[in-house]
């Protein structure tokens, strides 16, 4: 199993150290995943210009190209501007209609206040399904006030980065049970 | 009607065969052959064709890994000197980053070399690649395809011109040669499945060839309809164009041995070539009769042509069954039968419905 940890903005803190308490999670109770961290800070991407993932170099070919091949993805955000940041839409933009089918895909948010507590209903959920990801629908919004220099400090929130980890590879483990189960019902 | 594009439309619906020219390993046993072989079967997959007695063969270029029909005229000039009787033609040809003037000296020498009967399909590319490797903006896609497609059906009309354009220098009191046999080649344009790409087809009225890749055919009905209204619409006369569908082909005993057979390949190749697989899930609907992938038993791949042919009206059907390294010997076995039972059935019905 594949699993992608995507850290979708490219300024800063927050959403990288709530990511390395997923990794960490995952490392420790899930050893058979192949875990790899895509942190967008520590890359340089092209915008999307419409052209196949294949078609890119540097970068932009191997962020694309290693997300193709995942088979979990847990994506961390910041909100920008009451929405996800060009950042990571950029990421969508770059890969093909219904790149995400067969991939489960979760995520947590991380925002200054509460008042954006939508943005991931509204604004994240659709463009996963409509490229076809399994979603976990329970996500973890994660406030300001739950940090502090760099580490988070929030017992529940750190609770429920737990439950979204196991959530999402149980998730996975049943919709692969069901894939098989489908693919083999054809008989070829 | 269609004399100018080469179309009987008595002898009923023409049946072909066209190849990306790709060149992927065989998923069943991870071996590829060498692109000379892979180039000498696809000559020799166009002789099999002539002999079955199919009405079309084309070559496709692609620039990039994966393909072996980059310079995809050479390999049509190899077939056009071993091959008397079938068509033949590009499936496509880029001609947004090739000069029309070479491209259509080169198809013009293929015309002469098979006796008239080479034709150019015209497309806009799916991958990209080709724009840094032949040296083209990939930002010019859209106007270096229109100003250049423009140029060469200016060139197919006039055996001298002057042109002016932003893509090439000009021409000036310019004489294209040779001209082909018959003064002009049929000249298609590839369409990738939206009604807006079928409808800029239209518009030109140009032949259209609509590649299909899955999915309901009366979804692509839609696209066809798209592209005849339009022709009208720009005072066009659609009983004098004719439309092409290609799609996937493979015949075995029974519907399930043939998805069985097939799909490995397709799914396989499509990473490779597209960078993601064909759902299992939507191939495997192509068991029903509606779906456009004609993929079956021999009877049941005539009903889906047929059904096909009642909703479109088209003229042409090109079948492409070799892509994602399917070994020589699949290929000939579906050549007997399309030979021995698919092709009668289809002119059969076909041919009388055009009132013969």
């Amino acid at each position: 199993m594949n699993v992608i940890g995507l850290s979708g903005s490219i300024v800063g803190s927050k959403t990288r150290t709530a990511m390395d308490v997923v990794a960490k999670e995952i490392n420790e109770k899930y050893p058979e995943a192949e875990f790899q961290l895509i942190d967008l800070k520590d890359y340089d991407l092209q915008f999307s210009d419409g052209r196949n993932y294949l078609d890119y170099s540097g970068d932009t070919a191997s962020v694309t190209r290693k997300i193709m091949e995942a088979d979990v993805i847990i994506i961390g955000t910041p909100v920008f501007q009451a929405s996800i940041p060009a950042s990571l839409k950029n990421i969508f933009d770059l890969l093909p209609a219904g790149a995400f089918r067969d991939k489960v895909v979760s995520f947590f948010i991380t925002a200054g206040s509460s008042k954006h507590y939508l943005v991931a209903d509204y604004q994240l959920k659709p463009t996963l399904a409509y490229m076809k990801a399994q979603i976990v629908q329970t996500y973890v919004y994660i406030e300001e006030k739950s940090f502090q220099q760099k580490e988070l400090i929030d017992d529940d929130v750190s609770f429920r980065l737990e439950r979204l980890v196991e959530d999402t590879l149980d998730t996975f483990e049943a919709a692969e049970c069901v894939r098989k189960r489908k693919e083999d019902s054809y008989g070829f | 009607m269609m004399e100018k594009y080469r179309i009987d439309q008595k002898k009923g619906m023409e049946f072909g065969l066209y190849t990306l020219g790709d060149h992927i390993a065989n998923p069943f046993t991870g071996k590829r052959i060498s692109a000379q072989q892979r180039i000498q079967e696809i000559i020799e997959l166009a002789k099999l064709a002539e002999q079955a007695g199919l009405d079309f063969f084309s070559v496709g270029e692609s620039h990039q890994d994966y393909f072996t029909t980059q310079a995809h005229s050479v390999v049509l000039a190899a077939i056009a000197q071993a091959t008397n009787n079938i068509k033949i033609g590009s499936s496509s040809t880029i001609i947004s980053t090739s000069d029309p003037v070479r491209v259509y000296e080169d198809f013009a020498a293929i015309d002469l070399i098979s006796d008239g009967r080479a034709e150019i399909i015209a497309g806009r590319a799916s991958r990209i690649g080709l724009f840094d490797l032949l040296g083209y903006d990939v930002q010019d896609y859209e106007a270096l395809f229109e100003e250049k497609f423009n140029l060469l059906l200016q060139i197919n009309e006039n055996e001298k011109l002057s042109w002016e354009g932003q893509y090439r220098a000009p021409l000036k009191d310019a004489k294209v040669l040779p001209r082909p046999k018959d003064n002009t080649l049929p000249i298609w344009r590839a369409v990738g499945g939206t009604p807006a790409s079928a409808m800029k087809a239209g518009y030109t009225g140009v032949p259209m060839m609509l590649a299909t890749l899955g999915g309901p055919a009366s979804a692509f009905k839609n696209v066809i309809d798209a592209y005849r209204e339009t022709a009208k619409r720009s005072g066009h006369d659609t009983a004098e164009l004719p439309v092409g569908v290609t799609g996937f082909f493979h015949v075995a005993e029974t519907s399930q041995d043939a998805l069985k057979q097939i799909y490995p390949y397709i799914n396989e190749g499509m990473k490779l070539t597209n960078g993601q697989g064909f759902p299992k899930q939507a191939f495997a609907q192509a068991k029903d009769k509606r779906s456009v992938i004609n993929v079956g038993s021999p009877q049941e791949v005539i009903e889906k042509i047929l059904y096909q042919y009642e909703l479109f009206g088209h003229q042409r059907y090109l079948a492409q069954m070799d892509f994602g390294g399917v070994p020589f010997e699949q290929l000939a076995k579906n050549i007997e039968v399309i030979a021995e039972e698919i092709l009668p059935a289809i002119r059969k019905y076909t041919g009388k419905n055009q009132g013969e």
